[in-house]
């Protein structure tokens, strides 16, 4: 770190993205409170560990390979080779991946990635509660989050990706790299899966299964409101000088960018973020009739449909945009429950998937015409290139590798449950030492009763 | 042609004011943004009162509502 300045802003940057990255916490925290509020007492463990379990498991899959599949990726295999110039700093075993005094950037950036990961995990985990092996999911967990997530990211979310450079993809906050995809791997999985015992009576029309604990579902969507915001901070460059960019963009003045090096300012994502939740819980409160659950989830859904403009979008355009999109989102997910009998138990694949799809797409027509990239030679944004962008977000890199290895497991017999431990619920079936210490203190706290007290004393 | 007004990033960020499409109708977003809002509160009026009335009729059983102040 050569000079003050440089010192100064290096250390700022270190410092914004470790930040972010205790923030985003708070999206798995939220995720697991919304989860097992949603399951049912008897599911409450299984449930809670099968999440637990994702951010240990993608956190070592994304420090081995999937980190370098970000920098090794972006033309590769349809625009060009691996580059393994870039892929080089990102290698395991690389200096850069540990404490360096010459490096201060690596670190605070592959977590701020790896948060991506688990939340792209997390939401493909709340979809198939209740009759999910743990031992299937986790398979699927390191395949979201640390391979097709993060080959996502390397086409459409870096500044260098052939969907950028070639379809003008935009995506300011990940409405398609985390969310369609996320969505899209969560359909392919419940495809397969099958709903829960009960979920859709013999004339085919779906029950709603309660939650247990509706406050610990308000409390966590909340939690993951929060932990969103400091997703948005994540997206971003704090700041940049014009020479950092090494684009084209001129003069000395330094700015804040988006995650393809192009300006936008934090001040312009606060707005367009409360404004889209805005947008969204309205919206949904109507459109549900009120029903509190669906309006929690409109509010992220809002946001989502958003995200892929909202670097761009003046505020009450992003209003707009995220209550037109959970008007779409919450009658299609009833729409899809309906016609292919999909037990998607959080609407997981409805308030990220549908969303993150919708959301693109409206940013291809609102933005239309928009440099992509302040690099020479990109495809400006248009309705086209965010239409395929879509597809291959929520069917190519999210529904077909799910629906496969989903297959795979089903025809090993390691995808589901067995249907006795279904109803007799998951806790009781794996987490013996639990229930053995709880049913041993209450016979021995009966027995001591009964030997040492009388009814008087 | 660009929405935002700028097709290329080739500028100097000394001069860039706003970069949100549709500049100049400001006023008109809002004008729909505020139509949105007051037809939100509209709508929710309509419905809540016409829940009311229907839960008033429901509450005339009086044992149902024994039940309920049972309940807390």
């Amino acid at each position: 770190m050569d000079g003050n300045l440089n010192a100064l802003t290096t250390v700022f940057t270190e410092f914004y993205y470790w930040v972010t990255v205790v923030f985003m916490f708070l999206i798995h925290v939220g995720f697991c409170m919304y989860e097992v509020g949603a399951s049912r007492r008897r599911n409450h463990m299984h449930t809670l560990m099968k999440n637990v379990m994702v951010i240990p498991l993608v956190t070592v899959t994304f420090f081995f390979f999937g980190w370098w599949i970000y920098w090794a990726f972006p033309m590769f295999p349809f625009f060009g080779g691996l580059d393994l110039e870039a892929g080089a700093a990102n290698l395991p075993w690389a200096e850069t991946m540990g404490p360096n005094a010459a490096d201060r950037i690596t670190g605070v950036f592959w977590a701020a990635f790896l948060l991506f990961s688990w939340t792209a995990a997390s939401i493909v985990s709340g979809s198939v509660i209740e009759r999910i092996r743990s031992s299937a999911l986790w398979v699927h967990a390191v395949l979201i989050g640390s391979v097709w997530w993060i080959i996502d990211a390397a086409w459409g979310w870096h500044y260098g990706g052939w969907m950028v450079k070639y379809l003008g993809y935009h995506d300011a906050y990940a409405s398609g790299v985390i969310h369609a995809i996320a969505g899209g791997y969560a359909l392919g999985v419940i495809a397969v899966l099958g709903p829960r015992i009960g979920k859709f009576a013999k004339d085919g029309s779906p029950r709603d299964i309660p939650p247990h604990n509706p406050w610990m579902l308000t409390i966590g969507i909340f939690l993951i409101y929060t932990g969103f915001w400091g997703f948005y901070a994540a997206c971003n460059v704090p700041v940049i000088s014009p020479e950092g960019i090494g684009g084209e963009i001129t003069g000395t003045t330094w700015t804040a960018t988006n995650i393809y090096l192009a300006p936008t300012s934090l001040s312009g994502i606060t707005f367009n973020f409360l404004m889209s939740l805005s947008g969204g819980l309205m919206a949904a409160y109507v459109v549900s009739k009120g029903d509190a659950f669906w309006t929690f989830s409109g509010g992220l859904a809002g946001i989502i449909t958003a995200s892929a403009g909202n670097d761009l979008y003046h505020p009450v355009q992003a209003m707009l945009i995220a209550a037109v999109g959970v008007v779409i989102v919450y009658n299609l997910h009833f729409w899809v429950e309906r016609k292919f009998k999909l037990d998607d138990a959080v609407g997981a694949v409805a308030v990220h998937g549908y969303a993150g799809v919708v959301g693109l797409v409206i940013a291809g027509f609102v933005l239309w015409g928009a440099p992509s990239s302040p690099y020479e030679g990109y495809a400006s944004i248009n309705p086209l290139g965010q239409t395929l962008g879509a597809i291959i977000m929520f069917f190519g890199l999210g529904f077909l590798p799910a629906f496969i290895v989903a297959k795979l497991q089903k025809a090993a017999g390691v995808l589901r449950i067995p249907e006795e431990v279904e109803l007799e619920g998951l806790d009781y079936a794996e987490h013996h030492a639990y229930e053995d210490a709880k049913q041993a203190i209450i016979e021995a706290d009966k027995e001591h009763l009964s030997k040492k007290l009388t009814a008087a004393e | 042609m660009s929405t935002i007004g700028y097709e290329s990033w080739a500028v100097d960020m000394a001069d860039v004011g706003p970069i949100y499409p549709l500049q100049g109708w400001e006023f008109p977003m809002v004008v729909i943004g505020v139509l949105f809002w007051i037809g939100w509160h509209r709508i929710q009026f309509v419905r809540e009162h016409k829940h009311l009335e229907q839960a008033k009729q429901r509450a005339l059983d009086h044992e149902r509502i024994e039940q309920s102040v049972e309940r807390y």
